[in-house]
């Protein structure tokens, strides 16, 4: 069998080769192919169920492809090698992998049996083995710069959903990703709590060089953000280009008529 | 008929003696049940289904046959491959391996109420399977099952005249046997219900103590 696969590469931070995902007969990608460069802020639009959140779920390992294949760092994320052949990753190579990826989801799950700073410390101190002084310390720093360092000792479930997802993100944080997946984070939040959250992701994404994977539907932010903007529909990149020129002159007409119907509503 | 409250009186050091044998049967078996029960559950979600089906099978086995029938069952069919104990530990581990199968069903509730996105943001901050268990997904089960284990406990306290089947004598034994000699039934199995009632009574005062203590995550 010839190597179907493309060869690992140090300028890139996240390929996607021929990737597919089915659920049942639903095909929800078919053989996409993207890449992502370190420190890059990329944003994935596009109508609901045409692949974004999966696409993000696949590199946090949530899911598992059907069939291509994903790197991260030049390393495969679903596939390790045993005795010169490709076979699906197990829990042990994924453990190593994941280290570096990070993920704040949209209804935030943070852990309703801890305070706000065990939340932040539990996964430094259980994963990455720090010491439960350095882990606090890590974690007040974090919570000072979402804005939370009065509320480290409080319950998750007495914040706001907007102060619930800043601590998810200094959640994520504290593990010191180099990848960061943002799925639909302010989508659950009332609309007066959205900008809250998003100018903690702006000041993060200005003076951090994670490179971040951003589904929203929030555009002025993607346009704000976003160092590239990639419109999706029925599982495939339709058109990937910088947030000026996709959200001005979009070139294709599936492109144009969503942002229509997205910046329509929002007003 | 007469009926002398001076013998339901003077039944009660034979109704404590048979309380201790009843507590302690309840007690033993109960233990066994909280952590068989556990281990059922953990093995019933087992991805490999040669771990999951047998264990199915045997929790749907014990459940659906009466308990009596499996008391009888290890009284005579211990001792033929070679296991000697006393009467009272068969009778416990009896009662607790029939429970194991209704607290693991109650656990299994307890840990499939734990959100999805508990499981997911465990993985995502990169968290062992054990440390997902023991940290994150068990802390919020377990206190959604203290009410219903509780139960349970009353239960077994209440099932453990069975236990007279295997020559095991508590509190209903110990009645019958004064009756025996004494032609007199109605004052001691009227003492042995009483104590019945006041234990059962106390323990789900208890347990509703413990459920107003840990029955909740706290907020």
């Amino acid at each position: 069998m010839s190597e179907p696969y493309s060869s690992p590469s140090a300028d890139v931070m996240i390929q996607f080769d021929r990737v597919v995902k089915k659920f049942g007969d639903h095909v929800v990608l078919r053989e996409l192919n993207f890449s992502v460069k370190p420190g890059e802020f990329v944003t994935l639009i596009g109508p609901s169920g045409s692949g974004k959140t999966t696409i993000l779920r696949l590199l946090m390992t949530l899911e598992q492809v059907d069939g291509g294949t994903i790197q991260v760092c030049g390393d495969y994320l679903s596939h390790m090698q045993r005795g010169g052949r490709f076979v699906p990753a197990d829990e042990r190579y994924l453990r190593a992998r994941r280290k570096r990826i990070g993920m704040v989801f949209q209804q935030f799950n943070l852990f309703p049996n801890m305070n706000v700073l065990q939340n932040v410390t539990e996964a430094p101190v259980r994963s990455l083995g720090l010491s439960k002084a350095d882990a606090a310390e890590r974690a007040r720093d974090l919570l000072d710069m979402v804005g939370l360092s009065d509320k480290v000792q409080a319950h998750p479930m007495r914040l706001s959903g907007g102060q619930q997802q800043r601590v998810a993100i200094a959640r994520a944080l504290a593990m010191r990703p180099q990848v960061l997946l943002l799925d639909e984070v302010t989508s659950a939040l009332d609309p007066e709590l959205v900008a809250g959250v998003l100018s903690v992701l702006k000041e993060i994404a200005r003076t951090t060089d994670i490179t971040f994977l951003c589904v929203t539907h929030e555009m002025q932010f993607a346009r704000d953000v976003s160092d590239r903007v990639m419109m999706f529909d029925k599982g495939q990149v339709i058109e990937d280009a910088p947030p000026e020129q996709l959200f001005t002159q979009p070139a294709h007409e599936r492109t144009r008529s969503f942002l229509h119907a997205v910046i329509d509503r929002s007003g | 008929m007469n009926f002398e409250w001076s013998g339901v009186w003077d039944a009660m050091p034979t109704m404590l003696d048979g309380l201790l044998v009843a507590l302690t049967a309840t007690g033993i078996g109960y233990v066994i049940a909280l952590v068989l029960g556990l281990v059922f559950a953990f093995m019933r979600r087992s991805e490999s289904r040669w771990i999951s089906m047998p264990v199915g099978f045997l929790v749907e086995f014990i459940r659906s046959t009466p308990l009596l029938v499996q008391l009888f069952f290890f009284f005579y069919v211990l001792p033929l491959i070679g296991i000697s104990v006393s009467p009272l530990a068969t009778g416990a581990f009896a009662l607790g391996l029939h429970y194991a199968t209704y607290t693991s069903e109650v656990y299994r509730a307890g840990i499939d109420g734990v959100p999805q996105g508990q499981w997911e943001a465990s993985t995502a901050l990169n968290l062992s399977t054990r440390r997902t268990w023991t940290n994150v997904i068990l802390p919020q089960a377990i206190p959604r099952v203290v009410p219903a284990l509780g139960n349970y406990v009353i239960a077994m306290f209440k099932d453990t005249p069975q236990l007279l089947a295997i020559t095991v004598v508590e509190m209903l034994g110990g009645a019958i046997a004064i009756g025996s000699e004494t032609f007199r039934y109605s004052e001691p199995i009227a003492a042995a219900g009483l104590v019945y009632l006041v234990v059962a009574l106390l323990m789900a005062w208890v347990a509703r103590m413990v459920e107003r203590r840990y029955g909740q995550v706290r907020v």
